[in-house]
């Protein structure tokens, strides 16, 4: 298994798989935790508490504000698993550590483990990066 | 500066700007000569509270630093239509910034104001519509930068070196062709929002080199297009050969390596963008607003948008609105512009825009732009359907109250 801890920590939950890149400003809902761009396929699936999966983020700067909002709001994701790493989303998860203590780790997978990944229905990161999906 | 003898808001900044360094494994980090900030803009407490705590830290921008777009317009404060309890917040967290240094120039194109960076320059811009014409266009280097981070850069003036700031990570990824695109098009606004919201989502996070653009193609169209990329997808520089400054030619955009990757784009690839950009239907839909200026309008575009209105009135059953810096509403002021809009009944919007604070108020039906970052957005930001059109088709629009398209222009030649 090929994957490298952007940010570490621990998380536990169900998968949930994006089939298009998302950027969390303009496209996910810091106060409800789900989906809310009107132009993906997956508009009003929940992240919160969930292992996303998805290729990459796209889009706004505003990203790494709406994911520590989210951290604030209890809404985040469970963990970002990507295939390309996202400074912007990198960006949002140092910030929301440094003001609350915790935060969404994010882990950027190897071409294998990322095929793993998105078969997976659930996965566990534990804080020393040990990734394990079911 | 991490063990905090700087103040307790470097030592912060400094631990924000080495964990994203080590995120992108970057061996070190690098001066920046100016900054541009997105963080000002209000998302909810974890805005403020990060601000407050930079703030409280004795935070001071350590080089010259703008300011992106608030939720409000300072200069027309009556637009907002929000609640005022987030209003105050808003107001705070941007006095939050200018307290720390930063120029208050609200406006998300800080490429038309007077001073912008020159080619080569290290910058730190978060606004991925700025971040991409300053890396391509101007030929600065800013990584993608996203909120935090951009003003603990500010602070610190420091960067990660890495991603966009180097050579390795500059040079294109994939190349688009224009192909069997009429003249007519090629030499119209329409078609940089559109190829541009192509791109973004076939290049997902790659470089595009572009190759079939005009050589003489203005800066607003590079705006278009590089804005409607960075919201498909996270385009923070593309090449356009002949056109922009790292692209003299095909083999230096691909700095000597082969093209592992080559689209071709023709007008059925194109018209298929177009539509993607349209939510509303608009046979069945009034008309009930239209929105320029996504990103802020240029002076050159308020000139074709006064030249195409020739003094017409907006039809009483449009809304009809043009975002903008506070500077460039100075400039057409100057020219008396401000004046002829207003007598057409056009609202000019600044410091901020239409799609990320309630200041269209209500009106019934779609809205119409010209900007496919707006088209892209505003569904999502405000719950309302949108159209997407030529700036032609809008200002015809607004004025007859009702869609009006130039239709011949996406013929088979």
């Amino acid at each position: 298994m090929t994957i490298t801890v952007v940010v570490a920590g621990a998380a536990n939950g169900p998968v949930v798989v994006l089939d298009e890149p998302l950027s969390f400003w303009g496209g996910f809902s810091a106060i409800s935790g789900a989906v809310t761009d009107e132009h993906h396929a997956q508009a009003g699936t929940r992240l919160a508490g969930a292992i996303v999966v998805m290729e990459s983020g796209r889009g706004s700067s505003s990203a790494s504000s709406v994911l520590a909002e989210s951290v604030r709001l209890g809404t985040a994701p469970a963990a970002i698993l990507l295939r390309r790493n996202d400074d912007i989303l990198v960006t949002g998860a140092l910030a929301a550590r440094e003001l609350y203590g915790t935060t969404v780790p994010i882990v950027v997978l190897g071409e294998s483990t990322y095929a793993e990944a998105i078969r997976s229905t659930s996965a566990t990161l534990t804080d020393a990066g040990l990734l394990s999906f079911a | 500066m991490l063990a905090g003898e700087a103040g307790g808001a470097q030592a912060m900044a400094m631990r924000i700007v080495t964990g994203l360094a080590e995120s992108m494994d970057a061996r070190e980090l690098l001066s920046i000569e100016g900054a541009h900030i997105d963080s000002c803009l209000y998302h909810g407490q974890s805005s403020i509270d990060f601000a407050q705590r930079l703030a409280d830290g004795g935070a001071a921008v350590a080089v010259p630093t703008t300011l992106n777009v608030s939720s409000l317009d300072l200069l027309h404060p009556d637009l907002f239509h929000g609640p005022v309890d987030e209003a105050a917040l808003s107001r705070r967290l941007m006095s939050l910034y200018e307290s720390m240094g930063c120029t208050p120039t609200w406006t998300c194109a800080p490429y038309q104001l007077e001073e912008r960076p020159s080619f080569g320059q290290h910058i730190a811009w978060a606004e991925s519509n700025a971040i991409v014409f300053a890396n391509s266009v101007l030929g600065a280097r800013t990584h993608r930068y996203g909120d935090f981070i951009d003003i603990c850069a500010a602070l610190t003036g420091r960067a990660p070196a890495a991603g966009l700031h180097l050579d390795e990570h500059r040079r294109g990824e994939v190349l688009f062709r224009l192909r069997g695109v009429s003249d007519a098009l090629l030499d119209h606004d329409v078609l940089a929002p559109i190829l541009g919201y192509l791109i973004g989502h076939e290049a997902g996070a790659r470089v595009p080199v572009i190759e079939g653009l005009p050589p003489d193609t203005p800066e607003h169209r590079l705006k278009a297009l590089g804005s409607a990329a960075a919201s498909s997808g996270a385009v923070g520089l593309f090449h356009a050969v002949g056109v922009t400054p790292e692209a003299p030619d095909l083999e230096t955009a691909f700095d000597g390596q082969p093209t592992a990757t080559t689209i071709d784009v023709g007008l059925a690839e194109l018209r298929i963008a177009r539509d993607r950009l349209t939510t509303a239907t608009v046979d069945q839909q009034p008309l009930g607003a239209v929105s320029l200026g996504t990103p802020h309008y240029s002076v050159t575009e308020f000139g074709r948008l006064v030249e195409l209105l020739d003094g017409r009135r907006i039809s009483p059953a449009v809304k009809c609105f043009v975002n903008t810096g506070r500077d460039i509403w100075n400039e057409i002021g100057l020219r008396g512009w401000a004046a002829a809009l207003e007598a057409s009944g056009v609202q000019v919007v600044t410091d901020t825009c239409t799609y990320i604070t309630p200041v269209m108020g209500e009106f019934s039906g779609y809205a119409l732009t010209d900007s496919a970052k707006w088209a892209h957005y505003a569904p999502g930001n405000l719950g309302i359907d949108v159209a997407f059109g030529s700036v032609d088709d809008c200002v015809e629009s607004a004025v007859s109250g009702q869609l009006v398209r130039h239709g011949r222009l996406w013929d088979d030649p």
